[in-house]
């Protein structure tokens, strides 16, 4: 990503919204829209002061709001959210940044005995509104542990919230609603597109972060997904048209909680629906949704919900990503799939 | 860098086991500075936790609670340190702290919610200034990292809330088998970084369960303080005079801003480690019987009784408040009501939630049909 200059930031403000900025660039001013609005909100993880993070997503934050704000922490992840657990126990709004994804594993018991809990085993008295900023996903061609997709395993937790942006405008008023979460929201940031361009209306908020939408509307299938691979269900319902194949295609947007209605009014509308997302299909989050899906439109649906998604193996060599991933042609293989299917003594 | 020595592998005392008091160049003054009453205050803290001990592992044995937590034996750690603190200092406690709890103010039914497993937690932090109790353990110590870096920022920022003073410190309770935990260790780390206000405090009770301490640690636990680069210090942990001075002497530092400081109060669980667990698979009766002639309580009573401090008409009222606690924590165990379920569905999270709110109405219905079919059956 090109670091842009402060004077040109600050030039853009002025300028009428919508601005076309990077998804990356669309959480950064997340984040200072918050740091600036509440003097309760401080940033914290492993540098993303001087450098602004690996990904420069806190680009310049530090030298704004100072180094006892925007905090580089000891090499920690437990460390990075228990101390976040801390610091909400006693009225602040902590903003964690994990450097990637396979890198939130030491940070799992505090996220998940702890964070996740302790709302609940204090009977309400205590809060604790923390966020976690998580790149996550592959396609960026690294090594091992920087390309992984964990949602399921976060999922399963009660009390946590996790949202899964696709877009710098929904990025830009997703993050926001986490920060302002009283509950802990982690915000799984598809870090393949931070230099996704796109409009950021900073009038406008995004409809509520907790909810799917429905980005491109269809008729015969339903495709749903949700971070990184939007784009990519987006170009695949493109393609299909050509094919003459409408595709719905629905923004998940929301893991927990899930917005299961929209989701399943739409599989209902189209009687197909597929789930696609980067993370193993084997106990993967698309399961739920199926389920979900199942029962609360099985009389409509005129094929199985169908999964896309990556293999029951550990993330692979980046080298071979790209047979791993998800893709255009894997999600037009499941569309045409749902349709080989047959309903009450014949094809459909 | 600032070079720091390390601790004393001989732990302070001031109240040698006969109950005899020995000056000290640096200690000794923190107890001539107390008044009778608080002298009193300290025995008197340490028996009701000791009866209030008793009673819920008999009550356990009754099959009243799920699971007790004996804290025999630590009276003077926890009581010693508790009593140096101020009650704006944010205590987080591991699940052996009752004594610290009690005299914090915590009620016998507000402790008991989590072993009598009615709720997790029976009381509000924040109300005590003292965090639910931690069963992972370490994580509390974490998060009390946190807070520290909390008040210092409120400090800075001159946004302390109300009730909250600029000195305040933090107590971070372990014990020696939490300080292999690696949050242990990430929570110094964060400590000495940060140059929080915080004083770990460990209980060196001798045994993680079965696990006995040279396991975790082949150098005095107070050692490792060093290590991150801050002051550590062994102290008696049954001599309740010498855990009060060198808790309030670390504490006037830390407060002072010298950042973080460690003790570790030498002691030893003369219970079990839970009620379901059998000490004598793994310990000699010798060192039991070692470690009971050094009964915290009775050597502080024979010094204020040697003082006139204390008196036989003081005792046996002591002795019958604590009577009392014990009768007052059996009613309360006995009366004591859960938490429902639907509270339960209600704290998953603090704002509404579409699967948490459809599984509770779900099973609202599914439990009406049963009370329908009930009736149904009367008629």
């Amino acid at each position: 990503m090109s670091a842009e200059p402060t004077a040109e930031a600050d030039q853009k403000e002025a300028v009428t919204s919508p601005t076309p900025m990077p998804l990356a660039k669309a959480i950064n001013r997340a984040l200072a829209d918050e740091l600036a609005a509440d003097i309760k909100t401080i940033l914290i993880g492993e540098d993303i002061g001087a450098l602004g993070g690996v990904f420069r997503v806190t680009d310049k934050l530090q030298a704004q709001f100072g180094p006892d704000r925007v905090i580089d922490s000891p090499l920690a992840e437990s460390g990075i959210i228990g101390a976040c657990i801390g610091l909400a126990m006693r009225g602040y709004r902590p903003v964690a940044e994990i450097q990637f994804d396979g890198f939130v594993f030491p940070a799992f018991n505090q996220i998940t005995t702890q964070l996740a809990k302790v709302h609940n085993r204090t009977n309400g008295a205590v809060t604790v509104p923390v966020t976690i900023r998580l790149p996550y996903g592959g396609h960026i061609g690294s090594i091992e542990h920087h390309s992984e997709s964990p949602e399921a395993l976060f999922a399963h937790t009660a009390g946590l919230r996790i949202i899964a942006p696709s877009s710098p405008h929904d990025a830009y008023w997703m993050t926001r609603q986490a920060i302002n979460s009283v509950d802990p929201v982690i915000v799984l940031e598809p870090k393949r597109r931070y230099w996704l361009k796109g409009p950021v209306d900073l009038d406008t908020p995004a409809p509520d972060a907790f909810t799917a939408q429905v980005l491109r509307e269809g008729t015969d299938v339903t495709l749903a997904t949700y971070g990184p691979l939007v784009p990519v269900a987006l170009a695949a319902a493109e393609v299909a048209a050509t094919q003459g194949r409408s595709v719905e295609v629905v923004d998940v947007r929301s893991i927990s909680p899930l917005d299961d209605e929209t989701i399943a009014r739409s599989a209902a509308k189209t009687q197909r629906l597929v789930v696609a997302h980067e993370a193993p299909t084997f106990g993967g989050f698309g399961a739920e949704i199926a389920a979900r899906v199942s029962e609360r439109a099985y009389h409509r649906l005129a094929a199985p919900v169908l999964r896309v998604g990556g293999f029951h193996m550990p993330y692979p060599p980046s080298a071979q990503e790209h047979r791993y991933l998800p893709d255009i042609d894997r999600m037009l293989e499941a569309l045409e799939r749902s349709f080989v299917y047959t309903s009450a003594g014949g094809h459909s | 860098m600032s070079d720091i020595r390390l601790a004393d592998p001989t732990p302070v005392q001031l109240l040698a086991e006969d109950g005899t008091l020995t000056e000290h160049p640096v200690f000794s003054q923190y107890i001539e500075a107390l008044d009778d009453e608080v002298l009193r205050e300290l025995y008197r803290h340490m028996v009701l936790e000791r009866r209030f001990d008793a009673e819920a592992t008999s009550l356990q044995r009754q099959g009243m609670l799920a699971l007790w937590v004996p804290a025999l034996g630590q009276e003077a750690a926890q009581i010693g340190a508790i009593a140096a603190l101020e009650q704006t200092d944010r205590v987080f406690p591991t699940y052996r702290e009752h004594a610290m709890a009690l005299y914090r103010g915590i009620t016998p039914e507000e402790l008991m919610g989590t072993f009598r497993a009615t709720r997790h937690t029976g009381w509000d932090p924040h109300a005590f200034n003292f965090n639910a109790y931690s069963v992972v353990l370490a994580s509390q110590v974490m998060h009390a990292a946190g807070w520290a870096m909390g008040i210092k920022q409120d400090v800075a920022t001159g946004t302390l809330g109300e009730g909250r003073p600029d000195d305040e410190l933090v107590l971070a309770c372990l014990g020696d088998g939490a300080t292999s935990q690696g949050d242990a260790h990430e929570s110094m780390v964060f400590a000495s970084s940060y140059e929080l206000p915080m004083l770990y405090f460990i209980q060196n009770n001798h045994w993680a369960i079965s696990v006995p301490q040279e396991t975790q640690s082949r150098v005095p636990l107070a050692h490792r303080a060093a290590g991150y680069g801050f002051e550590g210090m062994r102290v008696d942990g049954n001599d309740v005079l010498a855990t009060f001075a060198v808790t309030r002497y670390m504490a006037e530092q830390i407060r002072a801003g010298s950042g973080p400081k460690l003790v570790e109060a030498v002691t030893y669980r003369i219970g079990a480690h839970t009620t379901a667990d059998d000490p004598t698979k793994y310990r000699t009766s010798e060192e039991l019987d070692a470690w009971k002639s050094r009964d915290p309580i009775a050597r502080y009573r024979t010094w204020l009784e040697s003082r006139s401090i204390i008196d036989a008409a003081y005792t046996e009222q002591v002795d019958q408040e604590a009577a009392e606690l014990a009768k007052q924590l059996r009613i309360a165990v006995r009366s004591m009501e859960s938490v429902q379920l639907e509270r339960v569905f209600d704290t998953v999270y603090a704002e509404p939630h579409r699967q948490v709110e459809t599984e509770k109405a779900w099973l609202k219905d599914y439990e009406a049909g049963f009370a329908e079919e009930e009736e149904g059956a009367d008629t």
